[in-house]
């Protein structure tokens, strides 16, 4: 079993019409996909949900804010699922909500980043 | 039974076990077997007094003022031997001053038992065999009877009681509240132990009714307990004790039958305890505190919402909601089966078996007991073959029986 990480994304529509009871409708449909992952006991980390609002960086200190539209999609979150392989991992993905909404989920096996010692940062740790 | 021998098991079970809190406490708990011999004998003579004089008119008092003096007296008495007789050999007990003159009132008793209830609810010892000692201890439950609560036999009962208390004595386990940082990662574990001690009563498979009764009520009645304290009067205190007593509510329509339990669809809701739903409705407001859900308070929500007996689409909803977060806090294969109950009543049929599809529990009853119920109606054929698995799984005879009425209803 490994971890795989499920990334949402989502056109960059502008929601501000929405009415609660549809919001209540869509996060019922979350929580009920998120519940069906988690009772094959497949679900490792809850990940993290990203508000509508936001600000994106560009190389040379360019920042717009949302609506992305330049950018057309956007990060919606991300889980954690324990699966047997790449293929098992994306028929968990099957059913997410964010598909009815033409997003996409993207797949792949979670990384253990290690991180080197920097010789520089240790020999001036005394300098400060 | 004779009444009089039946006042006085009543006694032992209220009494045994805030005595022996008190004198470990005062002795130490090292010395705890001792503490349990004084308690015993203290009964054993009021088994022979009131036999010849008659009960006094507060048996209570006279138990208390009898152990007391035993106490006192054994204290001297090893006080002498040791002073006089072998020096080397001195056997320390914890609160020597205060052991002339201690007393058996409210807050002692209190006090003491809560002490105990951490005592025995240390991370040194393994959890069953702190049910053990919870049973015998906090709730005066006997050798015999915890053996029949575990399904298992007096010798092994003793042994594992015996290497319990060992491991108190090895692990130096004191008699003391944890250090005020420590509490509430401790009163986990406390709750947990009680939690497993309900548990163990609501789905022992003794088939001795009052046994587990009392099993759950003693639960019930040691969460109280930490909620008379401040600093273990948590929200999760609050949703555990809530939780407990939404269960414990329906124990009575559930029990209707000696050989055999009654499913929530068939009790009669006129059985179901209306103190104790309302004792846990009270107890799930006081945990409606502060900014941590813990898995208690989920239960007692879901516990809380299937005290309602009316079906409702709100009713359901909420169920799956609630066993949504659940899934997210702690798997089990359970909790799995249970949501996706919900998710049939909240959203039908058919995403219910897509999603039972996908449990891969097919070494479980419970999941073709599900199958079955989803077919119920729907395709009776396939209800029954699935309802036949499930009886081939089953482990008790009573479940199987259980599950076999509901074929003989398809039939």
């Amino acid at each position: 079993m490994k971890d795989f990480v499920l990334l949402f994304r989502q056109p960059d529509t502008d929601n501000s019409h929405v009415t609660d009871a549809e919001i209540q409708g869509w996060l019922k449909k979350w929580d009920d996909w998120f519940g069906g992952v988690a009772a094959q006991g497949r679900l490792v980390n809850m990940g993290m949900r990203l508000a509508d609002e936001g600000n994106v960086l560009k190389a040379g200190g360019l920042i717009t804010d949302g609506p992305f539209v330049e950018i057309r999609e956007r990060l919606n979150g991300f889980i954690v699922v324990r699966a047997d392989s790449l293929e098992e991992a994306t028929t968990l993905a099957h059913g997410c909500p964010i598909l009815e909404i033409q997003g996409t989920v993207e797949i792949g096996p979670h990384v253990t980043m290690n991180f080197r010692t920097n010789p520089i940062l240790n020999e001036s740790r005394f300098s400060f | 039974m004779d009444p009089k021998k039946e006042t006085l098991k009543q006694l032992f079970q209220q009494e045994f076990s805030k005595m022996v809190a008190v004198i470990s406490r005062l002795f130490g708990l090292e010395h705890i077997e001792l503490a349990e011999d004084i308690v015993s004998e203290t009964f054993l003579l009021a088994l022979k007094t009131w036999e010849i004089k008659g009960m006094p008119t507060n048996p209570t008092a006279w138990l208390y003022s009898v152990a007391k003096n035993k106490t006192v007296d054994h204290f001297r008495r090893t006080k002498v031997f040791d002073k006089k007789i072998v020096k080397e050999l001195t056997l320390q007990y914890k609160n020597e001053a205060e052991i002339e003159e201690f007393e058996f009132s409210r807050e002692n008793i209190r006090d003491s038992q809560l002490q105990m209830l951490f005592a025995i609810c240390t991370p040194a010892i393994a959890s069953e065999a702190q049910i053990g000692l919870a049973l015998q201890i906090l709730c005066g439950f006997s050798i015999e009877e915890i053996a029949e609560a575990f399904l298992s036999n007096k010798e092994t009962v003793t042994k594992r009681l015996f290497r319990a208390k060992s491991k108190l004595r090895t692990e130096n386990v004191k008699m003391e509240m944890p250090p005020e940082e420590e509490i509430d990662a401790r009163l986990d574990n406390v709750l947990h132990i009680l939690y497993l001690l309900f548990s163990e009563g609501y789905y022992s498979k003794t088939e001795n009714q009052i046994l587990r009764k009392d099993l759950c009520l003693d639960a019930v009645r040691l969460g109280i307990l930490l909620t008379e304290y401040e600093r273990t009067n948590r929200p999760k205190t609050n949703a555990l004790l809530a939780l407990m007593c939404f269960h414990a509510s329906r124990f009575s329509a559930r029990e209707t039958n000696p050989d055999s339990f009654t499913l929530y669809e068939q009790q009669s809701k006129e059985l179901w305890d209306k103190e104790l739903i309302g004792m846990g409705s009270y107890f799930l407001e006081m945990s409606a505190q502060g900014d941590q859900v813990s898995s208690y308070h989920l239960e007692a929500r879901i516990a809380g919402w299937h005290c309602m007996k009316e079906d409702s689409q709100e009713k359901w909803e909420n169920i799956l909601y609630l066993y949504n977060q659940l899934l997210l806090v702690n798997y089990s294969p359970s909790v799995a089966l249970n949501r996706t109950f919900a998710l049939y009543k909240a959203n039908g049929r058919q995403e219910a078996f897509v999603a039972a599809e996908k449990l891969n529990l097919s070494n479980n009853h419970f999941y073709f007991l599900l199958l079955g119920e989803l077919y119920q109606q729907f395709d009776n054929d396939r209800a029954i073959s699935n309802f036949k698995k499930a009886i081939a799984l089953a482990r008790t005879q009573t479940e199987k029986e259980v599950i076999q009425a509901r074929i003989d209803s398809l039939g």
